[in-house]
């Protein structure tokens, strides 16, 4: 089992035959990803080939979900586009969709993510690296070379720190590993994350990565103490950010006294969750909990 | 981006929110003559008003009334060059002076919970609100906009009323409101502060003050926001690195930091300092390289914290996701040559991850007196602390 993302599922591109778009889609495919087609209206009815496959590309989301019965998109497409994408993905139902695009302002994200909202589309990211559930299929830019099948799972906002965390386990393996974007409005939460984790009976501990801005640790931790039975280690970095600065994500940063790592950790480890001071320190914590779960 | 107040109250003014006259100045001799102008249209008296951005103006001795033009002067002159928690007067803004008859509070913000906007409403304007806020919570309103809504007159009317407002005073609130909706709308900010909005004694509301927060992501559709960039508080290696497109924060340290991704360059920056403690030693600077590494981008990083003097040495954290380790050694061997007699400082380099064996061997290969090879992240950062310690 895995969360949102599966062998199953159909992938379909938006922006795919951009450089971005057309690079990626081909590292999907390597990755196993079920790659459908892509979306861009002006080359509707042509076919792109991408890494040995010959894609077609169609005018719209709902056009490629009718004709392919595709169930995610992957958009691409840069910050200016980004709205006019993600609703025409909401508006065709498409049950997931992940945006990788950096860079978008937070008013389209506002805007389209509270369209999203009693709708049926999922929404990961923005400026996000998407979702992986390795060996079955990727629906971003995570490297899937890093680490294969296992009992974890790993959400995180940071691409990067993502990909550390799953290399410093990559003895053990993931169910799904998560990237949620470090945007200041993204669609799924790590609250998201962490309840499909503790609802998908094959991930057997949850790592947690958070970073400096806003109080989505907070809440997570809250969440964990009320709902979340299996063991979670955490991991914030920022504690050298200052007060004021952006750091690279759009989201990262600290407004006076909130959002700052310190809090965050000190939330996290009321709620029971054990919080490593380094990456390396926090695989370590997560290596000691599965020796324990696999002597029990 | 955050703006002064003068560039808030132009941005009002043009979107039709009432503001009072203003002008700025930065010697003594501009203030008087822009007092004399000013003072016209309110009986002689304006108020010399430091532009920071900061806080607790008036508190600090920023904020006077001049009852004449020559007191504006003299005022200017002991409120430029004034120290405002760290922020350097650099210029005044003479603004008309106004009968206050009530102070409000007023802000639209991003709520990043909510993932909306909050409306924030007082009928007890004037003061810190983050002080109002823990002491009389239930006198200031807080209201949810739907960011596809907006305030519209329904919104508007809800917002006055739970401001308490009566109806006279909420009739005349209410459009100003809606007006600065407009600005938080059309100029993509994430924040606009009016404190106090005030009704005068001929019954009029007027945005006193104001603080605005633009989002930077927005500025592709917004040409007139970079002439609102304040060039003369930048650091210097900050706007060198904007200009090449670089992803950089100047701190106070030792350690010049490179790496690729937000996330783990944030994470080397604790690591350093966690190794550093012993030694008194901290992170110099952020530096996100993004996913390309290549020869270029790595020695573009390179020259920025070299360029800064109180590095003594360099980590460059690197984790090859799509970008193979063997290109981003390449990046750092070309870098180096690049440089040439330019790279003078140690450098230590973590490579892990896609590639690793190879881009590890072409560095051994190189073998250049600064380089320093560790395999993890802790070891890497206690080896680049010591160096700047021992420097």
């Amino acid at each position: 089992m895995s969360i949102f993302l599966n062998a199953d599922s159909k992938i379909i591109v938006q922006g795919m035959t951009g450089g971005m778009g057309s690079k990626h889609t081909a590292l999907m495919l390597d990755a196993g990803s079920n790659i459908v087609g892509g979306v861009n209206a002006r080359k509707a009815g042509t076919t792109a080939e991408i890494g040995g496959k010959e894609l077609p590309v169609f005018g719209s989301v709902k056009e490629a979900m009718e004709a392919t019965g595709a169930n995610v998109s992957v958009a691409f497409v840069p910050p200016a586009f980004a709205k006019d994408a993600a609703i025409e993905a909401i508006d065709a139902e498409i049950p997931l969709l992940v945006v990788i695009t950096e860079g978008i302002p937070v008013k389209d994200t506002a805007e389209f993510y509270n369209y999203s909202k009693g709708k049926k589309t999922r929404i990961i990211g923005p400026n996000c690296p998407g979702i992986i559930t390795p060996e079955e299929s990727l629906a971003g830019i995570t490297p899937h070379t890093i680490a294969g099948k296992g009992p974890i799972g790993l959400v995180s906002k940071s691409g990067t720190l993502t990909y550390q965390m799953m290399y410093e386990l990559r003895d053990f393996g993931f169910t799904t590993a998560i990237g949620i974007g470090g945007d200041p409005v993204i669609g799924t939460t790590h609250i998201d994350a962490l309840e499909a984790f503790e609802a998908d009976p094959d991930t057997k501990a949850i790592v947690m990565i958070g970073e400096i801005g806003g109080d989505a640790e907070e809440r997570a931790a809250a969440y964990i103490k009320e709902h979340v039975t299996k063991p979670v280690v955490g991991y914030v970095a920022g504690f050298t950010a200052p007060e004021g600065k952006t750091m690279g994500h759009a989201g990262a940063i600290v407004s006076g006294s909130s959002g700052t790592a310190a809090a965050k950790k000190e939330a996290l480890e009321a709620a029971g969750v054990k919080v490593g001071k380094t990456p390396s320190e926090t695989a370590e914590l997560m290596r000691e909990i599965m020796k324990g779960l696999e002597q029990a | 981006m955050d703006l002064f107040e003068y560039q808030a109250r132009d941005m009002f003014e043009k979107h039709g929110v009432p503001v009072l006259a203003g002008k700025t100045a930065t010697t003594p001799a501009e203030a008087k003559a822009a007092a004399e102008e000013i003072g016209a249209k309110s009986g002689g008296v304006t108020v010399v008003k430091a532009q920071v951005k900061t806080g607790g103006r008036g508190k600090a001795g920023g904020v006077k009334v001049a009852k004449s033009a020559d007191e504006a002067e003299q005022l200017a002159g002991e409120i430029l060059g004034m120290d405002i928690k760290g922020h350097t007067v650099g210029t005044v803004m003479i603004a008309q002076g106004a009968k206050i008859a009530e102070e409000y509070y007023f802000s639209i913000l991003l709520d990043r919970a909510n993932r909306s906007y909050l409306a924030m409403s007082s009928k007890e304007g004037g003061m810190d609100i983050e002080q109002l806020a823990v002491e009389r919570p239930e006198a200031l309103a807080k209201i949810e906009i739907d960011p596809n809504v907006g305030i519209d007159d329904a919104k508007a009317t809800e917002i006055a009323t739970a401001s308490g407002f009566d109806e006279e005073t909420g009739a005349k609130v209410i459009p100003v409101l809606q007006k600065l909706w407009e600005v938080y709308r059309d100029e993509d900010a994430t924040l606009v502060e009016v404190n106090p909005l005030v009704k005068t004694e001929d019954g009029e509301i007027i945005a006193l003050d104001g603080k605005v927060t633009l989002d930077e992501n927005a500025d592709f559709r917004h040409e007139d926001h970079e002439a609102l960039e304040d060039k003369s508080a930048t650091d210097p290696l900050e706007a060198k690195a904007k200009e090449k497109g670089l992803n950089y924060v100047k701190l106070d340290g030792q350690v010049g930091i490179i790496g690729n991704g937000a996330g783990l360059v944030m994470s080397t920056l604790d690591v350093v300092a966690y190794a550093g403690e012993q030694y008194g030693v901290k992170p110099a600077n952020f530096l996100d390289i993004g996913g390309g590494a290549n020869a270029q981008v790595m020695a573009d990083g390179l020259d920025v914290i070299l360029n800064d003097e109180q590095v003594k040495s360099v980590f460059v954290n690197v984790f090859g996701g799509i970008t193979a380790c063997d290109e981003v050694a390449n990046g750092i061997k070309g870098a180096l040559e690049i440089l040439g007699d330019e790279a003078t400082k140690p450098l230590v380099v973590r490579l892990d991850g896609n590639n690793v064996e190879e881009g590890r061997r072409i560095l051994d290969e190189l073998d250049h007196p600064l380089v320093t090879q560790v395999d993890t992240m802790d070891g890497a950062a206690a080896k680049a602390a010591e160096l700047a310690a021992n420097k």
